[in-house]
């Protein structure tokens, strides 16, 4: 079926993010503006005003109210999602690189990048999504990061683990409640791009540059697949309804110039998530791609390049007769 | 004042009385001189006295012809003659004792004026054969106590217990005749077998670190040569243990005999410092006992011909084998000549070069004991520029051909030594342009008879010329814009008499290189660099494209032995796309293998056959009934791999669906229920769960109108 393709920013994106139903689409870009766009019909919602950097990462809240973001202006945002109205800032004196809400959305994990000889570091901070006058930017917990960039961070099941990839290529999970790291995992060689966790919270998948995405156990940690590309992995995630897992990525932007947009790699793969086979592609940006999302509901994925456009991939029947 | 020794006279003020100080007898502490930067007087009065006095560059010539008074002072001379060539002996520096009766003893004294002088005559003249019954033996008057300790009567060594060595042939023993490749990517080193039925390399051998500079194949295939700092590796047999090494420090090139009996080591020094030329150094080894059989060393200028620049290895260059024997020749271009030598005894062939004046390029028949070399105009055109083909050992001249106008000559060998061809590129009278023309020789016939072809459009540039192997065709491509011609001759017309014909020409092709199957008939007409990886798989017998396809960026093309599978690869010189594709003769492509730092891609080549042509025409003939045992294997194979494949798919999935059904179990209990209601609340944890998706259709009546038709 033909993508929809969504014009609205005007950098490079950096995160898709879909809400639970899988009405709503949030991305975030290197312009300063969040988008919030209709799942199904791409068509535009509106923008979230007030970032004065570049956007990384957002969540939003299981009942599609609230939306937090992170941006490189050294804040933490919370907003109304539907009035775009921006209610509560956290400020840090470091750029924010990945926030996630906690499950049942009560805490979330904000992470800041290591700047001005401040090593990176992990915020545990309470969000108050009942009465929204309450909120405070009270940190229950500053975890010191490992050395570099925390780049994503989710929660582990029962959200009694906070699991981290960084730019040392190593995932680590930590004690949500007293700051220790309990497991470390070396599967990947270069960093971590992108860390996307299974409907169920018992498996996680990751994107690292060192052109491999893999499946983990989010308790244990332990590597179950790896899935090998002919590219640096930017973002992969797993099909809710299929054994399937989608990656993209392509050569990093220094590169491309030397080579022809054929053989930049700048399309998504699918692959099967249990024989680690690849099953096909589909072509469309001419960028790297730099996020990836799937529809809840499995029936289409949306990717965001380094072209600056966001790319809704309806599947058609025929991939659902894929074995 | 701390520096001054205690004991110095000193005045009532405690400061020196220089006045008293007897300066002789002032010894400074020894490690004072070191201080200072000054050479230790003790030493350097030693080292003076070895100068002097020292026999480094005094070396002793035996096996001299004793001879009477009378032939004293001629057989001086021929010494002096000899030895004053390679360096300036010393001042009454040559003497020949003689005893009582005034007959010579034998042997000779020469000193000569430093130590690289004497080592270099004793490097030149050992063995050199005065006459027949006397071969110099020449060492140093240094050695004189190695020599001395030898005992007198010969102790045979201990013979060496008898260790199995591993079967070097193995590979060629495969029971489904594959073959087998080494690849070099990163710091591993890796040997795979070309499975075309499992479509992948199957692993064979792999190693971190195996080489520090690169790998090579021996012409038969036996070996792996790895070359490191310290020298050369032979690795073989099916666990590939190290075989041999051969020591030569900073070795830079390597290149075997055709028969691997010999391995010839070569590398520059540059020079430190400023006046001295760069010096080359080239070692010749036995393979199988890693002897030392010859060292030639010496200025670059030694290495290349005249008026040439820089050193292009192979410096010396191994002649065709001839008729199974395993000796061979071997040849280096120096100064107006092409010396020849002669493997096992390492020996210029018959004691001098063949002189060519001005010789600028030679090249050795691949199949026979021929060297073609070109000489291009002397003295200001007078002597016009010539192009000859030399028999060895005789040295006699096959055939030679003066020419004119002549810019500059390109060689081609025919693999089985049947045909010759040179490229010649000439002016035009007036000088301004060139043009281009063959010369064809036919080595098998009877005086050696010469063609010469010139394309229709003789000013067109020639972009890549080659021969069919073990064929009588050849392939050129022409042209001067983006997309030349190819066009493809036989030295046979269709009557099959002798006589160079066109086959036909194809217009306008991305290519730029000629790569024919080591078999003949296909050839892959290639478009490397600038014109991106195109490849073109050619059939010449039906004058057909088979296949055209790309490999991106593709920089290396490399048939396998056989001819049935052909690799193109992408190496380090791109910094994308590295590694390589594996296409069937006809280009269909068996697997794709992608590697960061892929650096080197080599087919293990293959020995020659031992069937007759006739066995092997007998094979061609009942092809079907051959290839049916293999058919099988092959389907056998094809349906294990298949079978394994689904069974592990089996095994795999069943694994994933209990550990996901496991952690599902946990989440059913009591306890895990309890703690999420708690972390999420208890009616979000529900609604979680009991979330389902309804579509409801809501109708509204808005207005009834009716409409009289």
């Amino acid at each position: 079926m033909r993508p929809i393709l969504l014009k609205g920013h005007e950098r490079p994106l950096t995160f898709i993010r879909y809400n639970r139903e899988g009405d709503l689409l949030f991305t975030c870009a290197k312009d300063h503006h969040p988008t919030l766009w209709y799942g199904d019909t791409g068509e535009r919602v509106g923008t979230y005003v007030g970032h004065n950097g570049a956007v990384w990462t957002c969540d939003v809240s299981d009942d599609s109210s609230t939306l937090l973001t992170g941006s490189a202006d050294t804040t933490a945002k919370l907003w109304d999602a539907k009035t775009g109205e921006c209610y509560f800032t956290f400020t840090f004196d470091q750029p924010v690189r990945a926030v996630a809400l906690a499950h049942g959305g009560k805490r979330a994990a904000i992470t800041t990048d290591p700047f001005m000889g401040v090593p990176s570091a992990i915020h545990i901070v309470e969000i108050d999504l009942e009465d929204r006058s309450r909120q405070t930017a009270r940190v229950i917990r500053r975890i010191d990061g490992p050395q570099g960039r925390v780049t994503r961070v989710l929660w582990g099941p029962l959200n009694r683990t906070v699991i981290t990839g960084g730019e040392d290529g190593i995932i680590r999970s930590w004690d949500a409640e007293n700051g220790e790291v309990l497991k470390i995992s070396q599967e990947h060689s270069k960093q971590i791009q992108h860390l996307s966790m299974s409907e169920d919270g018992s498996h996680f998948i990751s994107a690292s540059l060192d052109k491999t995405a893999k499946v983990f156990d989010s308790e244990t940690l332990e590597c179950m697949k790896t899935y090998s590309a002919d590219r640096p992995v930017n973002a992969a995630i797993l099909s809710p309804i299929r054994d399937h897992i989608v990656l993209g990525g392509g050569q990093d932007a220094m590169s491309v110039t030397t080579t022809s947009s054929k053989a930049g790699k700048f399309d998504s793969k699918i692959y099967h998530k249990i024989f680690e086979e690849e099953i096909g592609g589909i072509r469309g940006h001419f960028g790297p791609i730099n996020a990836l999302a799937f529809n809840p509901d499995g029936r289409s994925f949306t990717s965001g390049g380094e072209d600056g456009y966001v790319r809704i991939h309806p599947l058609d029947n025929s991939y659902f007769e894929i074995p | 004042m701390d520096a001054i020794p205690s004991n110095f006279p000193r005045d009532e003020d405690g400061f020196v009385d220089w006045n008293k100080v007897d300066v002789e007898s002032v010894e400074l502490p020894r490690d004072e001189f070191e201080r200072a930067g000054l050479d230790k007087p003790v030493e350097a009065e030693i080292e003076e006295l070895k100068q002097e006095s020292g026999f480094a560059s005094v070396i002793v010539v035996d096996n001299l012809p004793m001879i009477a008074e009378a032939k004293y002072a001629k057989l001086l001379s021929v010494l002096t003659k000899i030895f004053s060539q390679i360096g300036t002996i010393r001042e009454g520096g040559l003497l020949m004792p003689q005893d009582d009766s005034k007959t010579s003893l034998g042997f000779a004294f020469i000193e000569y004026e430093n130590e690289q002088q004497a080592q270099s005559a004793v490097d030149q003249t050992n063995g050199y054969q005065l006459d027949k019954k006397h071969v110099f033996k020449v060492c140093k008057f240094d050695d004189f106590e190695k020599y001395e300790k030898v005992p007198d009567e010969y102790v045979a060594p201990p013979p060496k217990p008898f260790a199995k060595r591993e079967n070097t042939q193995a590979w060629m023993m495969d029971q489904r005749g594959r073959d087998q490749f080494v690849c070099r990517f990163g710091d591993e080193t890796e040997i795979f077998w070309n499975d075309p039925q499992t479509k992948k390399g199957e692993d064979v051998y792999t190693r971190t670190h195996w080489t520090e500079s690169y790998v090579q194949w021996s012409p038969k295939g036996s070996f792996l040569a790895t070359v490191h700092r310290q020298g050369v590796a032979l690795w073989g047999g099916e666990s590939f243990g190290r075989i041999a090494k051969y020591a030569h420090n900073a070795v830079q090139f390597i290149e075997f005999s055709p028969c691997e009996r010999f391995l010839a080591t070569g590398s520059t020094h540059e020079p430190s410092k400023a006046g001295e030329t760069t010096q080359v150094l080239v070692n010749f080894f036995d393979t199988r006992s890693g002897a030392k059989l010859r060292t030639f060393t010496g200025p670059i200028s030694d290495f290349i011909a005249e008026g040439q620049q820089g050193l292009t290895w192979p410096v010396f260059k191994w002649a065709g084998q001839s008729n199974g024997k395993c000796g061979a020749f071997f040849a280096k271009i120096a100064t107006g000549a092409i010396s020849v030598y002669e493997a096992p005894e390492m020996t210029l062939v018959d004691k001098k070069s063949i002189k060519l004046p001005g010789v600028v390029d030679f090249c050795w028949s691949p199949a026979d004991p021929i060297l073609s070399c070109f000489q291009p105009e002397q003295n200001g055109g007078n002597v016009p520029a010539r192009l000859s083909l030399i028999g060895l050992p005789s040295k006699q001249e096959v055939r030679s051909k003066n020419l004119f106008n002549v810019v500059g000559v390109n060689m081609h060998w025919q693999s089985g030594g049947d045909y010759f061809a040179a490229k010649i590129l000439r002016t035009t009278k007036s000088k301004k342009s060139t043009y281009s023309g063959f010369e064809l020789f036919r080595l098998r016939e009877p005086n050696c008879p010469m063609e010469v072809l010139e394309l229709p459009n003789k000013a067109e540039k020639i972009v890549a010329f080659a021969w069919e192997p073990k064929g009588h065709r050849f392939a050129i491509i022409h042209g001067d814009g983006a997309r030349p011609d190819v066009s493809f001759y036989s030295m046979k017309d269709k009557q099959g008499n002798n006589n160079c014909t066109l086959i036909g020409t194809i217009k306008n092709k991305t290519a730029n290189h000629l790569f024919w199957s080591p078999n003949g008939r296909v050839v892959i007409l290639a478009g490397l660099k600038t014109m991106n990886g195109q490849f073109e798989f050619f059939d010449v017998d039906a004058m057909d494209t088979m296949a055209s396809v790309e490999h991106f960026m593709a920089t290396d093309v490399e048939w396998d032995p056989t001819g049935r599978f052909v690799t193109t690869a992408v190496t380090s010189v791109h910094q994308m796309e590295n590694g390589y594709h594996m296409w069937t003769f006809n280009g269909k492509l068996l697997y794709k293998y992608g590697k960061d730092r892929f650096f080197q891609f080599l087919w293990r080549p293959r020995g020659k056959s031992l069937l007759s042509p006739e066995q092997e025409a007998d094979i061609e003939k009942n092809i079907k009934k051959y290839s049916k045992r293999f058919e099988e294997i092959d389907e056998k194979i094809r349906n294990e791999a298949d079978s394994s494949a689904a069974s592990e798919k089996r095994i795999k999935e069943e694994k994933w669906r209990n550990w996901l059904e496991s952690k599902k179990a946990i989440r059913e209990t009591q306890a895990y229920k309890a703690a999420e209601a708690d972390v999420v609340g208890e009616t979000q944890a529900n609604s979680r769960k009991d979330f389902v998706e309804t579509t409801v259709i809501e109708e509204e009546i808005l207005s009834i109108v009716e409409e009289p038709i």
